[in-house]
């Protein structure tokens, strides 16, 4: 076994080292595979879909959240499900592999169990094998792929573009792939793309003259059938990420628009319509009750891996909304039996990537082993080891985001420390190594400075409230998908229930109340503004985490929630 | 896309457009303004007392007139909103943003056959319900919508 093969292999053998699944191969039963990836040819039309892989070429564990609250009408439903309410919910056997790829539960005993999830190789011989029963069949990419791991962001996108050519993506859409600049976009898509895969996006126009930047959409035949894919690519990626990095465009979601380009392909002879969205899946829901003749929305951008499609009704008939989850975790295969020009019957199955479960494809290994080679050294850095399990997924702080909050505010000497809510980034088992390479899973961004500022009380206040609004407005159109900032050193109530002003109070350091007109020193990091400067995150972190060696669970700094009891979507 | 319009406006220049237009008499700065300038509304620091100053009184929820904002504004400096009266006879077509510190923020007098849509961008400071009224035939029609201004990052 040569060297870099082994590191390939670096998840499971970290694991072993640290005593835990001697061999997770044992704990699937004979025939688990052929149940899991058998599934049988349904009608003519064929599609295949992942997204928010965020550059994920390695087998991860990926934790579930155990928060992931809906306010007004999305309260109780898909995706606003976790744990046992989702099992429930789906009627999926507590206990079961799939409950493990759906839910928190049991996390750390059943990740031991079945090992690593996701990773290129595993993937691609999933999407071979179901390409082979499916003549025609699509691969579609819902963006956020270029972004993500040290690779994606020292080879700014190369790696992932040539691994997606290598998998065979068809078409895809975009949210982070903005955030290496309008040039470099321009350049993958109109140099490395071109007749290979097509980036579509409806929604992103020139801020000028709002004349289209991408292909809105692609017509295709497919055994006999004509379908349209569009694309729709984050709506708020200039607010949610630097917008001096796309300064000449402008995105939005824009669903009069959609409508336009929907009924353009249905007049073009399109008999499936399906959307590729980075909307977020409760902007798809809300637009898929407004916008007529779209047979099914393929979404992202939460990373909800929701088993089945929620069924939205439009004055055009109805919609299949589905997501697919994150980090190469889960593959989507949704089948269309279309007669006559009409969508007769569909099927749908969300399938969980188990490493161990398929084979790593040979192509596939052999380019991934050629990205990593000369990063080698500095991604195989190891920093610390981990005693607790460390995962960012959820409402709120993460153990991950903590340890990151806890660097911050120890380094910087600040009193509070803010932490972006991202929700990529993959999950860590007790008692493996903390490398450089999974560092910059949860930090690889392309403005990764650190800060320090002054801020009133009133100015915490205000992010505060301002953040919570992005993530609990009951009007999806209001809302930007990620999760609730990550805070250190300060307590505080949230009641995601209120309005914009009067969801966050109790806001205290140690047990003194936050003052308005106080000043307090703050350390946060990802700042959006042109110009910003400082240290990148991952060199304070990687700092701190040398000189400790080991790293003890972190205590989670939950805000106290209010009016939120009962909600399913809370573990 | 077109690269020639974008590239022949540029040659030209936006205030080479502008003069353009003055010089063909569309614009008559000076005298409009004199004319016409409601120094009551546009100073008024309340969206109550901007809209009686220009003399708008039980506005009415119309769906004729179609409004244009994002969601969520990208960039609270230019906040592109556009807006179209499909009620018959609009003769006004005014915007207003109610957290603004002066709320009205344009009003356009149309002249006979001119085609009530207008396109503006205005600077908000905070999140606020954005109003389009109609002026036609003595009565008043109304949209709103709310456009959020936040300071953004911490998404996805």
């Amino acid at each position: 076994m040569s060297m870099s093969r082994r590191e390939f292999l670096h998840a499971l053998a970290v694991a072993t080292a640290a005593g835990m699944a001697l061999d997770a191969r044992r704990a699937f039963a004979a025939g688990d595979g052929e149940r899991l990836y058998d599934v049988p040819r349904f009608g003519n039309v064929h599609l295949l879909h992942f997204t928010d892989c965020h550059a994920q070429l390695m087998p991860m564990y990926y934790r579930e959240p155990d928060f992931n609250i809906g306010i007004g009408e999305a309260a109780g439903k898909p995706p606003h499900l976790v744990g046992e309410h989702l099992l429930k919910a789906f009627g999926v056997r507590p206990g079961s592999v799939e409950a493990h790829a759906l839910t928190y539960l049991d996390f750390l005993q059943a990740a031991k169990t079945y090992g690593a999830v996701g990773g290129f190789a595993h993937l691609a011989t999933l999407v071979k094998k179901l390409r082979s029963g499916r003549p025609g069949a699509l691969l579609l990419d819902g963006g956020d792929t270029w972004q993500g791991s040290a690779t994606a962001l020292w080879t700014r996108g190369q790696d992932m573009v040539d691994a997606c050519k290598l998998l065979g993506v068809d078409m895809m859409s975009a949210h982070w792939e903005f955030t290496y600049g309008a040039e470099r976009v321009r350049q993958l898509v109109d140099n490395e793309l071109a007749g290979k895969i097509e980036f579509l996006a409806q929604n992103v126009k020139t801020s000028d003259f709002g004349d289209p930047v991408f292909k809105p959409y692609a017509m295709r035949e497919m055994n006999g059938v004509r379908i349209a894919v569009i694309g729709q690519a984050f709506p708020y990626t200039p607010i949610a990420n630097p917008r001096h990095l796309i300064p000449d465009w402008t995105f939005g979601i824009q669903d009069d628009e959609m409508q336009k380009v929907v009924t353009r392909a249905r007049a073009e002879g399109a008999q499936v319509v399906v959307v590729l969205s980075h909307n977020g899946m409760d902007v798809d829901l809300k637009m898929a009750s407004r916008v007529s003749g779209i047979d099914a929305i393929l979404g992202g951008h939460t990373h909800d891996g929701v088993p089945a499609p929620s069924i939205v009704r439009n004055p055009g008939g109805q919609t299949l909304v589905m997501n697919s989850g994150c980090n190469g975790k889960f593959l989507s295969v949704l089948d269309f039996d279309v007669r006559d020009g009409k969508v007769r019957d569909y099927r749908y199955r969300l399938l969980p990537v188990f490493s161990n479960l398929l084979a790593a494809d040979k192509d596939m290994v052999a380019h991934i082993e050629k990205v990593r080679a000369p990063f080698a050294a500095k991604l195989n850095e190891k920093l610390a080891v981990t005693e607790g399990l460390l995962y960012r997924r959820g409402n709120f702080n993460g153990a991950w985001d903590q340890l990151i909050l806890d660097a911050l505010l120890d380094v910087k000497g600040a009193q509070i420390a803010f932490s972006p809510g991202f929700r990529w980034g993959a999950t860590l088992l007790p008692g493996q190594a903390i490398t450089m390479e999974s560092l910059m899973d949860q930090t690889a961004i392309t403005y990764p400075h650190t800060t320090l500022t002054e801020m009133s009380g009133a100015t915490i206040k205000t992010i505060l409230e301002d953040v919570a609004d992005n993530l609990f407005n009951p009007d999806p159109y209001y809302q930007q998908g990620g999760d609730m900032v990550r805070v250190g050193g300060m307590r505080y109530t949230c009641n995601p229930n209120a309005k914009i002003g009067s969801r966050i109070a109790d806001m205290r350091l140690g047990d003194q109340p936050i003052e308005a007109g106080k000043t307090y020193k703050v350390a946060g990091w990802a700042p959006v503004a042109e110009g910003a400067s400082g240290e990148p995150v991952w060199d304070v972190v990687a700092k701190w985490l040398r000189d400790r060696k080991t790293v003890s669970t972190r205590r989670l700094n939950l805000p106290k929630l209010v009016g939120v009891e009962g909600n399913p979507g809370i573990g | 896309m077109n690269p020639l319009r974008r590239l022949l406006l540029k040659g030209a220049g936006a205030s080479g457009a502008v003069l353009a237009a003055i010089a063909a008499g569309a614009l008559r700065p000076g005298q409009v303004l004199a004319a016409s300038w409601n120094t009551g509304a546009f100073e008024a620091k309340k969206v109550g007392d901007a809209m009686s100053g220009l003399g708008i009184a039980n506005p009415v929820d119309s769906a004729d007139i179609v409004m244009k904002a994002p969601d969520i504004a990208e960039n609270g400096a230019v906040v592109p909103i556009e807006v179209t009266s499909n009620v018959p006879n609009t003769q006004k077509l005014s915007i207003f943003i109610d957290n603004n510190p002066n709320p009205l923020c344009a009003s356009f007098d149309l002249a006979g056959g001119a085609m009530p849509s207008v396109s503006v961008r205005v600077k908000m400071q905070q999140t606020s319900n954005v109003r389009a009224v109609a002026h036609a035939g003595g009565k008043f029609y109304v949209a709103a919508k709310e456009v959020k201004v936040t300071i953004g990052g911490c998404g996805g």
